[in-house]
This record gives structure tokens, sequence and C-alpha cells, in this order.
């Protein structure tokens, strides 16, 4: 096809590609999210095995649908980033592993835990699925902590093979685990929401006050974090002139790394600051909501954290999606890490038109399923976990 | 520099063996999820309460298989990208666009559903819980057209130029890459082995009930939909297999010759080798049983059209690997100045051939500068190993055979009312149940083994295609996966051994262990 025939020019789709991401990983974090905080929140939250079977079962019939945000994630950095899903997904290759192990385990726990009554059985699988919450939050949040730190890779100039030069412990610096610490307890929290919403009784009683805390803990993590970035991190800044529509090739920029750099978009485009704003507000409130208890709007608050979280990330590091620490000028930008103009239509169009079919049944299923999980209700279906 | 060879051998290991784990599960899944749909129908159109039995039962199993095809299928998703960076970076433009839509349209649906599938039978009307068990087998099988949408570019690479600006392949015709003829056939090929695979299973299952005379109501009935449901699935799956080697005349010459063990081309129509015993070293057959014209036949369809022998194929590879070479310089000379026209329209006219001359990466990093012995054995590296491609194409093409006759006299055995005191057949069922997994597994081997050294036919060499790792990172995920797989497939094997034990779960009244008590014809009857 002629890409003069497409309507939208490439700059055009490549920064709703990069919103497209953001909605991806939003959509991830809010819906799995909570799977994964309920599932970490799992040995503090129950005391009795009657208690873990309702949390389990209030997840258990929407966390499959929930996880395929991630895979869907991942099949669309493929196809409308490719260089950034083969730099990122091969240089973390030992962090993705232990991310594939938790998340592994987690439908076969869901599925398997209860089909045998007994207590060592399940209690292993118990601490498996709290295990890979816990994991697969923190290995989330410490990737994205080493966004911001930029990542030791390059790519090859002649064949623009990715090329990686860290192991697996160099991703845990001090910095990068305060985002994985984040990240576990923004997830935890907002597992508490959804179980302070929809369960009752004294699992509800205790998600509220654990997730009260956790919520007030994600808003102080995450304002550290925003110092830290200002005043300790570099920031990395492209010179000299940018084709926004050029074809795709990381080698061909050069980037300096100037200290608070990454703050330069929050005040060229000071709208951006909405996205920090709602981080932190979104964690104050649930944590106020939850300790009031509230219900949906717990859940809600913890949902517009997430989402500020992610977003302020986003804002922070654009046009940058993986600044590389090792040769800043082959870091991977919206400019020049893209997909070719007419796939990048092609995906567009595909998007629109499934991603509202989607949505719109994932809200079919969860009117159906809709109500407090209580254990009479997990005890009356043959099929519950 | 391109990575070592250790590296290369570990990451196809570690791809086969996860793929190869992950259809275990597919296949079950792709044809089960009908199986429900169809049983619920049967239920919700007749309003006899066993049919719903029937699809609660078969649930239990579905879901205990489905939960590790899902847990398998992530790491299908990621490790393109993990272990082979660099294809991910040569194709993704074009293969990454099927494995997206696949998640937004077909993986969402099925999983989304299958949550209310288990845990909305008592919340929504029977109507509506049956659309739902529909839209799930829909969404399953809408995930394979793009699979193997995926799948059918790398054998057939349509729709797509090479671009030196950006050093990877582009699509440029998505409507050609959809409609790519050998994934349309390896689609439909693909899913009615699946259909054969699950009848099988169900079939399986019931015999032993049968055997046993325990829930001979639910195991009659059950085994009636599977002789049908798979008399039919193993038909297609042969015929449709047949399209697929047929498109291999046209797309992949050399992974059908070596299929065949067909050193030198004869003339036409070819004959079939029933039994060979292959000499790679040598390039000839030790010995082979012939049937006259048999291949041609199948092959071109036609009994004038040759089919060319591996010797010949090896030998136009030669010439497009010169070809290459000179795609290679004239993509070198663009990379150096961008703006050099006459490079640039030279490499217009070569590229095709580019990924012939990547094959001389293996024996020197300057291309362009290749001896006439490098080019020779590049040449001779076209031809995949062909003696376990011989033979895992006949074991997959008999046993297709076999279900074939299995099902049919199943079918027979059925709508005469005999199965019940057909014991040595029942006998024969419960032995087959895992026969067409060794079917299934021995077709991936020939399509993805019979490709090499490809990973894109024609365009990209395995070897240059994976993630510069170190054999250490190799040895430690192989390691876990083994560990995790091995203990997962204990695990599931074992809870799916103690469902079928139990049983489906029996009406008020009735024991589920005393043979004989649901074993009243007239309650067949009056139904």
């Amino acid at each position: 096809m002629d890409v003069s025939m497409i309507p939208l020019d490439y700059a055009t789709l490549r920064v709703i590609w990069w919103l497209l991401l953001g909605v991806l990983l939003i959509g991830f974090a809010v819906m799995d999210g909570f799977d994964l905080g309920v599932a970490a929140l799992l040995p503090v939250v129950a005391k009795t095995d009657e208690e873990r079977r309702v949390m389990l079962n209030l997840v258990g019939p929407v966390w499959e649908g929930n996880q395929v945000w991630l895979i869907t994630g991942g099949g669309a950095i493929f196809a409308a980033w490719p260089l950034l899903y083969a730099a990122s997904f091969s240089g973390l290759y030992l962090a993705m592993l232990l991310l594939l192990v938790a998340l592994i385990l987690r439908p076969v726990g869901f599925k398997y835990r209860s089909k045998l009554p007994d207590a060592r059985w399940r209690s292993t699988w118990d601490w498996l699925l709290c295990g890979s919450g816990v994991v697969a939050s923190l290995v989330f949040g410490v990737a994205m902590g080493n966004l911001l730190l930029g990542l030791p890779f390059g790519v090859e100039p002649a064949t623009l093979r990715p090329v990686y030069e860290g192991n697996l412990f160099q991703l845990f610096m001090p910095f990068a685990l305060l985002a994985g610490v984040l990240s576990v307890t923004m997830l935890a929290a907002h597992g508490a929401a959804l179980l302070a919403w929809r369960t009752d009784g004294d699992i509800a009683m205790r998600a509220r006050r654990f997730g009260g805390w956790l919520a007030l803990a994600t808003g102080a993590l995450f304002a550290l974090g925003g110092v830290w970035v200002a005043l300790g991190l570099d920031g990395h800044v492209v010179t000299g002139t940018v084709d926004v529509a050029a074809a795709s090739n990381p080698a061909l920029k050069t980037v300096e790394a100037v200290e608070g750099a990454w703050m330069h978009n929050f005040s060229r485009w000071p709208w951006m600051w909405l996205a920090p704003v709602l981080g932190v507000a979104g964690s104050l409130l649930a944590a106020l909501l939850l300790w009031r208890g509230a219900r949906v709007s717990a859940f809600l608050a913890t949902s517009t954290a997430i989402t500020g979280v992610i977003l302020t990330v986003g804002f922070a590091l654009f046009p940058f999606l993986m600044p590389s620490s090792l040769q800043p000028g082959m870091g991977l930008t919206v400019w020049d890490a893209s997909s070719s103009h007419f796939t990048l239509w092609v995906m567009l169009l595909a998007t629109v038109v499934f991603l509202p079919i989607v949505l719109f049944y994932t809200g079919y299923v969860y009117r159906v399923m809709r109500g407090t999980v209580t254990p009479e209700s997990v005890s009356e279906n043959p099929n519950a976990y | 520099m391109f990575p070592e060879l250790d590296l290369v051998i570990l990451s196809r290991l570690q791809f086969a063996l996860t793929a190869m784990y992950h259809f275990i599960f597919v296949p079950l899944t792709l044809g089960l999820s009908f199986l429900l749909a169809i049983m619920e129908s049967v239920y919700v159109m007749t309003g006899r309460e066993i049919w719903r039995r029937m699809t609660m039962f078969w649930g239990v199993l579905f879901g205990i298989n489905f939960a590790l095809g899902v847990g398998t299928g992530i790491v299908m998703e990621f490790q393109f990208g993990m272990n082979w960076s660099y294809y991910s970076h040569y194709v993704g433009d074009i293969f990454g666009a099927p494995l997206a839509i696949e998640g937004l349209m077909a993986f969402f649906l099925e999983a989304t559903f299958i949550g209310l599938f288990f845990f909305g039978w008592n919340r929504m009307s029977k109507v509506k819980h049956l659309m739902v068990t529909w839209l799930v087998a829909l969404g399953t099988n809408l995930s394979a057209v793009w699979i193997l949408v995926a799948n059918g570019w790398m054998q057939n690479p349509v729709g797509a130029v090479f671009n030196p600006d950006t050093m990877r392949m582009e699509m440029t015709d998505f409507v050609a890459v959809v409609l790519n003829p050998v994934a349309q056939a390896k689609f439909v090929h693909t899913v009615a082995a699946g259909y054969v695979s699950a009848a099988m299973f169900v079939a399986a299952i019931s015999a032993w009930y049968l055997l046993r005379g325990r829930h001979l109501d639910i195991a009659k009935r059950s085994m009636a939909v599977a002789a049908s449901f798979g008399l039919a699935a193993s038909l297609s799956v042969v015929v449709l297999g047949d399209e697929s080697g047929y498109l291999s005349t046209e797309h992949q010459k050399m992974k059908l010759a070596a299929m065949e063990s067909m050193w030198e081309t004869e003339a036409a129509p070819a004959s079939f080798n029933i039994v060979a015993w292959p000499n790679q070293a040598e390039r000839r057959n030790e010995f082979a049983v012939h049937v006259p014209w048999a291949m041609g036949l199948i092959g071109t369809r036609s009994i004038s059209k040759q089919m060319p022998g591996i010797n010949e194929l090896v030998d136009s590879a030669e010439r497009r690997i010169a070809n290459g070479m000179r795609a290679y310089a004239a993509l070198e000379r663009v990379r150096a100045d961008a703006d050099d026209r006459q490079a640039r329209e030279l490499f217009a006219e070569t590229w095709p051939d580019l990924g012939y001359g990547l094959l001389l990466k293996r024996y020197r990093d300057d291309v362009q500068n290749a001896t006439p012995d490098e080019i020779e054995a590049a040449a001779f590296d076209t031809v995949p190993q062909v003696m376990p491609l011989f033979w895992t194409f006949r074991v997959m093409v008999a046993l297709g055979f076999y279900f074939i006759g299995f099902f049919a006299f199943a079918f027979w055995l059925v709508s005469t009312g005999r199965i019940e005191n057909s014991r040595r057949f029942l006998k024969i069922a419960l032995w087959s149940i895992a026969l067409p997994w060794v079917a299934i597994q021995c077709g991936w081997f020939v399509a993805e083994f019979g490709r090499q050294p490809w990973v894109i036919e024609g365009v990209l060499p395995t070897f240059y295609a994976v993630s510069g790792l170190s054999v250490l990172d190799l040895v430690i995920s192989l390691l876990v996966f083994f560990v995790l797989y091995t203990t997962l497939a204990i695990v599931g094997f074992r809870l799916l051994l103690k469902a079928i034990r139990k049983g489906p779960e029996e009406p008020s009244g009735a024991s589920a262990d005393a043979p004989g008590v649901q074993a009243d014809p007239a309650m067949l009857t009056a139904h």
C-alpha cells in the first residue's frame, strides 16, 4: 500500500501508539493489578481456608481475562515497537524469566489449589500465589525504575542488533528497588480496595486496615521517588534536530545525560503535573476512604493512583521509551524505534475496532459477576476455586 | 559478529521444549471447547439434564487443561523478544501484528468468557450461558487463526520487503499476510488435529467408564458425540494436511524433498518412497521402496509437472547465495552512504536473496568476499536433516489414517448400538488416547525442523536471529523451565486422573460407584 494514502502522518501515528502503549499498561495494572494484589495479600488478610477461598473466588471469574492485558500488551509492543520489545525482553532476560515463573504459577495455582482438600497442598499453593503476586509486581516496578535510570544496552549501528551489557543484580539498584516496592504497595493497596468493596466481615475489615497503610505508603514512596528523580537522577535529552517522521533507526542521534532532565517535560507542558498529582492524591484519598469504610470509591481512588503513577513515568521519559546508560545516543525513542508507518496504521485500525468490543464484553462479565463474595456463595458453586 | 553456535542450539532447544509443551494443552482446548458447546447446545435444545452434567464434567477436565495452556502460552508470547531479539527486530513489523491482533480479537474473548463458563451457571439464563460457551470456542479457534497467520508467514513470507534504512523486513500488504495460502491451510489442518485429539480424549475416557460399567449414560452419549465429531475431524485433518503438503510444493520445495528423502529430481510423475534409509553425508538413500507416480500425483496434482530433488535445490541455493552476496554488498554501500542511488537500485533488484547471503555469516563476517568452498558449504546448509523428517512425517500420516479407521469404526459401533459390548474396541480406544498427541508433535516437528536452516523461509537464517545472551543465561532458563514444566505436568496429570476417577456428578438418588444402576436401556430409549 502507498503510504501517502494513510490519512494520519507517521509522527502522529507514533504519538498515538505511545499513548496506546500507556493505555495497555494502565489497563493491565488496573485490571490484573488487583489480581496480583489480592494474591499478595492472601497470608495477611485471610486467617482461615474459607477466607482464603473467598479471596481467590473474588478474582476467580475474571483474572484470566485480566491477564490478557499483559499478553496483548506484549503483542502490541512487538507489533508497534519491535526494537523496544527486542532490546528490553532480551536485555532483562533473567528478570523476565522470574516474571514468567510467577505468571505461569498463577493460572495453575488458582485452578488447582482447591481441587484437593489436603491442607499442605492448599497452603503450598497459597504461598506460591502470594509469592507470585509479590514477585510479579516487584519485577514490573523494578523494570520501570530501571527505565528512569537507563539500561546498559545499545544497538550495533551496522545491523541494529540489540546488545546488552549488564546482569540481573545490577537491576536492583536502590532507586529501582524503591520503584519495585512502590509497585508492590500500589498493587496490594489496589487489591485491598477490591476486597474492601466486594467482600464483607473480617476479610473486608482487615483489607481496609492493611489497605489504608499500603495506600499511604504508596503515596509516600511515590513522592519520595519524584524528589529523587528531580534531584538525584540524570535524565536524557536529545540534542540537535530530530526528524519525527524518519525511518526508525536509533543509531543516528546524539543524546546528553543531564541531571534532573526527566523534569523538563513538566516545565515545558505544565498540564503534565496532573499525572503526579493524581498519583499522590489518589493514594492519600484511597487511604482515607479505606479507613472510613468506603467501598467502590476507594477502589476508584487506587485505580486513579495507578493511572497517575504510570502516566508520570511515561511523561517524564517522553520521547524516550528505553534510555541507554551504556550509549545514550542508542536509547530508543518514540521517533526511532517504531514499526513502519503502514504497520502502525493497520494496528491502529485493529485496535479501534476491537478494543471497544473488549471493553464492552468485559463490562458485561463484571456485571454478571457483580455482588459480594461470601463463604456461602463460594460453597454453592461446584466449579469454585 | 554473530552469536555462538552453542547459544543457537540451546535457544532452539528451549523454543522447541516450550512450544511443544504448550502444544500438549492447546489441541485439547481447541477441540474440547467445541465439544462442550455441542453438548451444552443439546442440553439447551432438549432440556435434558444429563447433557448439562456432561458439559459440567468435561468442563472440569477442560479447566485443568486450560490453566496449563494459558500459563505456558505467556512464555510463547514473550520469548521471541527474550531469546530471538534479532528476529524480533528483523520481522517484528510483520510478525508482531498477528500476535497483537490475536490478543485483542481472540484471546480476550476466550479468557474473559471462560470465567463465566465456570462461574456463571447459576447467574444467567440457559441460553445466555450457552452463548458464553460458544464464545469461548469461537475465541479459542480465532486465536489459532492469528497464530497460524504468524507461523504461516515464517513458512511463506509474503507481503513484505526489506528496508535498508531500518535494517528489517516491513509489511507492504496486510491482506496478503492474512490470506497467505500457507497460513490458511495450516490453520484448518491444525484445528482439525485439535478436534481429533479432543474426540480421542473423550472417546478414550468414555471407553474406560464403559469398560468399568460406570456412568454408562454419560459415557455412551459422550462416545457418540466423540465418534461423530472425531470422524469428521480425522477426515478433515488428512484432506487438509494433503493441501498443506501440496502448498509446500510451491513454497517450500526443500522441506518437501527432505520429507520424502528425494535426493535426485525424477522424471515426472515422481515416485513415492514408502520407506527409505537416507544418508545425509553422501546425499543419497541407502535403500528405498518406491511407489511409482504417487509422489508426483500428490505433490503436483498432475502427471507432467516435475518436482525438484534435494541436489537440484542445493544447486539453485548456490546461485541464490551468489546473488545474496551482491545484495549484501549493495546493502553495505547503502548503509555507508544513504544517498548512493546506484547501490539502492542494485539492492532493490537483489534483496530477495539477501537471506541466502546471510547464510554465509556462519563462515565469515564479510559475506561479499566468501570463497567458492564457503558458498558450497552454505548451500548444503539449506538441506535439513532428512532422516528425522522422513520418519516423523510417516508416523504422522500413518496415525492420520489410523484415526479415520478408528472413528469410522467407533461411529459404526455407536450407531448400531454395539459400543457397550465391544470390549476389545473399548480397550483399543483407551490405549489410543495419546496417539493424537504423537501425531501432532510429529507434525509440528516436520513443519518447523523441516524449515531449517531458516527461521523465516529464505529471509532470515535461524542462527542469525538469536539474542546475544550468554550460554549461562540459557542453561539457567532451560533448567528453570524443565523443572517447572515437569512439576506442573505431573501435578496437572494427577488432577486430571483424579477428576476422571471421580467421574461426573450423579443425579440425586444414584450412586456413582454402583455399576449397572444407570445401565437400564429403557432409560436411554425413554429419553
